[in-house]
């Protein structure tokens, strides 16, 4: 049964490594705007006419 | 405006694609063979690489390592560099990554078909391909935070959020998960023994479904159907919040598997709890991917992508309100070891991780090869055969399960157990498996539709290993990495940092904690529970080699039906030498706790030998070359040593004594069958095989009878 506490801790661990990912998210600046990541993804930065080969 | 040129990596995502196709193929194939072997045992075909026992952990590990974790490398390969707007942080780590990944795979495929396993499920692999696994990962791991690190964008979508934590948790996982001590090279045990390894083990298999099966797609539900919707997600607030929250529950559920088991109550209550507040959060990104398609669904009724994107996602509320259900502790009596439970995994399998891999595909091939999808009839014909699939396979299972639950649990009104033999219950779901294996074949031919599709879309388009793009600059973070200033840099790299001080804190908690737990076990023992005789260790890793624990559970609950049929439920201390556990997750046969002396030595024989012999009608299939194989003793000596190390009490000295023991008690079991007319040489496999299995559970008869 020992093995509980070393998996809390194992789980505690990996659950403060997501809290301090949190905070450093939010310190940031993800989360500061809400609604634009969303729309973002939508276009493609791909350069669309030219053929590429070139380029590099 | 100042616009960097640079390209995009498509030959990787390529590579990655077609895999995924390729393996999609194979472990469905073998699901559909085993599937049938159910009803067909001449399907196993007497040969012990094609056995049930050995193919079962194949399909497993094709299935969830070859197929989805293709899939995943394909969506993050081409959705991470878009979201970064930035071509993969290093070329080689992306060679590495994929040669490795494939590598692993032929590996496992070669050494589980060898028998080489350690028996603990989803994590089967012997140890020198769990240390490869590892190294992969991390390169794998390297590659996307480098890649995120090198980003033109500012901002982090919420995809990649969820790419970070499937690196961070399944690398913990495994780790965690794979410590072992080698025997040999190709064997090794676990150090955790008994309940210990069945809460390590469960803690790796849930959050294994969590980390490898669930956030990576969801973070590719994030991109690609958006994407392929052109429609933002339909809240960006909503997918930080249930990212956050999913991510901190799952960790915790692991030991809703082990309900009703000799793990305290208290672990099992934890697990339970954990397990229905999962369900919010699970549902929070089912939500956010349908009401993405919010007055849009006319372009689902176009769409094949969005079509398969929907069921996906469907599958996904559907499993993952299923999970907390069959937490709750009176349904688990009821489904635990059943059909039931491979039905709920198949939901999230075939239905979430298939089908958005399906979508995904269908969406990505067009795209990259700049051309439209090959016929977007054979797309319908697809998903709709698919979803004919996924229902024919677990309609019948739910009903299976809930079946043989309800057979196992009836008492007569005399209070008998009304259906005392085990098969009668098997027998009586074997129209079920049948149509099962129909549904399986069905979604089989689902994917060779698709990879014809595939093909042709392909030959029909033009395909850019490197795609041109371009994007702004990230502003402000220009600190360059020059020598003598590495920890300014690091400093400014947020990132890698919090990785390199992860695996440093990881690294000491480990050194910390194993030797201390090495040395010292405070599992409750019971004074009549030894280790296992030589012959009986040795019999036991065949156990473990056959996969018996593929279909026999080896844990007596404490129900009256169970007591009534097998004995005595099993107590946390009589599993303290077992390295590994092996209660099982199925019951396809009879729990195996206290076979130990219930059978003849004759009976166990003859029954491996053919199994039909002894249980007419029985599914088991026969083990014939367990009486030609001469037992291997080359590994005994440090097989004990190794045990010793873990902590099973074997006096010092004892492996130069070991063999001779062995060969005593293996000639008293060939004088034993001598006696019932079967003449045997002692240094066969199944003399081993039967010793373990008469051992089995008999510990605590001993005490019981002492006692009185």
């Amino acid at each position: 049964m020992s093995v509980i506490f070393v998996l809390i801790g194992f789980s505690s661990f990996v659950a403060i490594m997501f809290l301090a990912a949190y905070i450093w998210a939010v310190k940031t600046g993800q989360y500061d705007d809400n609604y634009t990541p969303s729309i973002r993804i939508l276009f493609d930065s791909e350069v669309k006419k030219e053929s590429s080969k070139s380029n590099s | 405006m100042n616009v960097e040129k640079f390209n995009y990596d498509n030959q990787i995502v390529k590579l990655f694609l077609i895999a995924t196709v390729v393996w999609g193929i194979v472990g469905l194939l073998v699901g559909v063979l085993i599937a049938t072997q159910l009803y067909i045992p001449e399907l196993n075909f007497g040969l012990s690489f094609t056995t049930f026992g050995r193919l079962r952990p194949l399909h497993t590990n094709a299935a969830i390592f070859a197929f989805v974790g293709n899939a995943i490398y394909t969506g993050v390969y081409y959705s991470l560099q878009r979201i970064a707007k930035a071509r993969m942080f290093s070329d080689v780590l992306s060679k590495i990554n994929f040669w490795g990944w494939q590598l692993i795979i032929v590996l496992a495929a070669v050494t589980l078909l060898g028998g080489f396993s350690t028996g603990k499920e989803y994590a089967e692999l012997e140890w020198p391909i769990d240390i490869l696994i590892a190294v992969v990962w991390v390169v794998f791991g390297i590659n996307m935070i480098g890649t995120l690190i090198k980003r033109r964008e500012k901002h982090i979508y919420v995809a990649a959020w969820f790419y970070i934590s499937t690196f961070v948790t399944v690398a913990v996982l495994h780790i965690g998960n794979s410590i072992e001590i080698p025997v040999s090279f190709l064997k090794s045990y676990p150090v955790y023994a008994g309940i210990q390894d069945a809460l390590v083990q469960w803690w790796y298999g849930h959050n294994a479904v969590a980390f490898f099966l669930t956030t990576p797609f969801l973070g590719l539900m994030y991109y690609f159907l958006p994407k392929a919707a052109n429609r933002p997600i339909f809240s960006y607030k909503l997918s930080i919040l249930h990212f956050w929250t999913l991510i901190f529950i799952y960790i915790w559920a692991g030991p809703h598997h082990l309900l009703y088991s000799a793990v305290p109550n208290w672990a099992q209550s934890l697990g339970t709890v954990f397990s229905i507040m999962l369900w919010m959060p699970s549902w929070g990104g089912m939500l956010n991917g349908l009401l993405t398609l919010r007055g849009a669904w006319d372009r689902v009724r176009d769409n094949p992508v969005l079509k398969f994107f929907v069921i996906g996602v469907t599958a996904y509320g559907m499993s993952t309100f299923e999970g907390p259900m069959l937490s709750l502790k009176s349904v688990n009596a009821l489904a635990h070891f059943t059909d039931w439970i491979p039905a709920h995994v198949h939901v999230g399998t075939l239905g979430w991780n298939g089908f958005m891999t399906f979508g995904m595909l269908y969406w990505l091939v067009p795209k990259m090869w700049k051309t439209e999808l090959y016929s977007k009839k054979l797309a319908n014909v697809h998903f709709w055969i698919g979803t004919l699939g996924i229902v024919v396979w677990v309609i019948p299972m739910w009903w299976a399960g809930i079946t043989q639950a309800l057979m196992w649990k009836e008492f007569t009104p005399l209070g008998l157990l009304k259906y005392s033999n085990f098969l009668e219950t098997v027998l009586q779901i074997v129209p079920m498996y049948i149509i099962r294996s129909l549904g399986g074949l069905l979604y089989l031919t689902g994917l060779l539709i698709a990879a014809y599709n595939i093909f042709k879309t392909m030959a029909q388009g033009s395909f850019e290993a490197n795609e041109a793009a371009e994007a702004a600059p990230r502003g402000s973070i220009t600190e360059k990495l020059k020598y003598g200033m590495i920890h300014r840099y690091l400093e400014s790299k947020t990132l890698l940092f919090t990785a390199l001080a992860f695996l440093a804190i990881l690294l000491g908690g480990l050194v910390e904690i194993i030797p201390t737990y090495l040395v010292k076990s405070n599992v409750p023992t019971i004074a009549s529970v030894r280790p296992y005789t030589p012959l009986e260790l040795e019999g036991r890793d065949l156990y473990i080699k056959e996969a018996c624990n593929s279909c026999h559970s080896q844990l007596v609950r404490p129900f009256r039906s169970e007591v009534e049929r097998y004995g005595e439920y099993s107590k946390a201390g009589e599993f303290v030498y077992d390295h590994p556990f092996l209660w099982g997750s199925k019951r396809t046969g009879p729990d195996l706790h206290r076979i130990g002396g219930k059978y003849s030595n004759m009976w166990h024989y003859l029954h491996m030998e053919n199994p039909r012999s002894m249980s007419p009608g029985s599914l088991m299939p026969p083990y014939p070359w367990l009486i030609e194989n001469q037992l291997d003793l080359s590994s005994l000596k440090s097989k004990i040593s190794a045990m010793r190390t873990i902590g099973v009490p074997y006096e010092e000295g004892y492996e130069e004594i070991a063999e001779a023991e062995l060969n005593e008690q293996a000639q008293k079991i060939a004088a034993d069958l001598l006696d019932s007319g079967i003449l045997i040489d002692s240094d066969k496999e199944i003399i081993a095989l039967i010793a373990y299995l008469q051992r089995l559970g008999t510990d605590i008869k001993i005490d019981v009878a002492e006692n009185k």
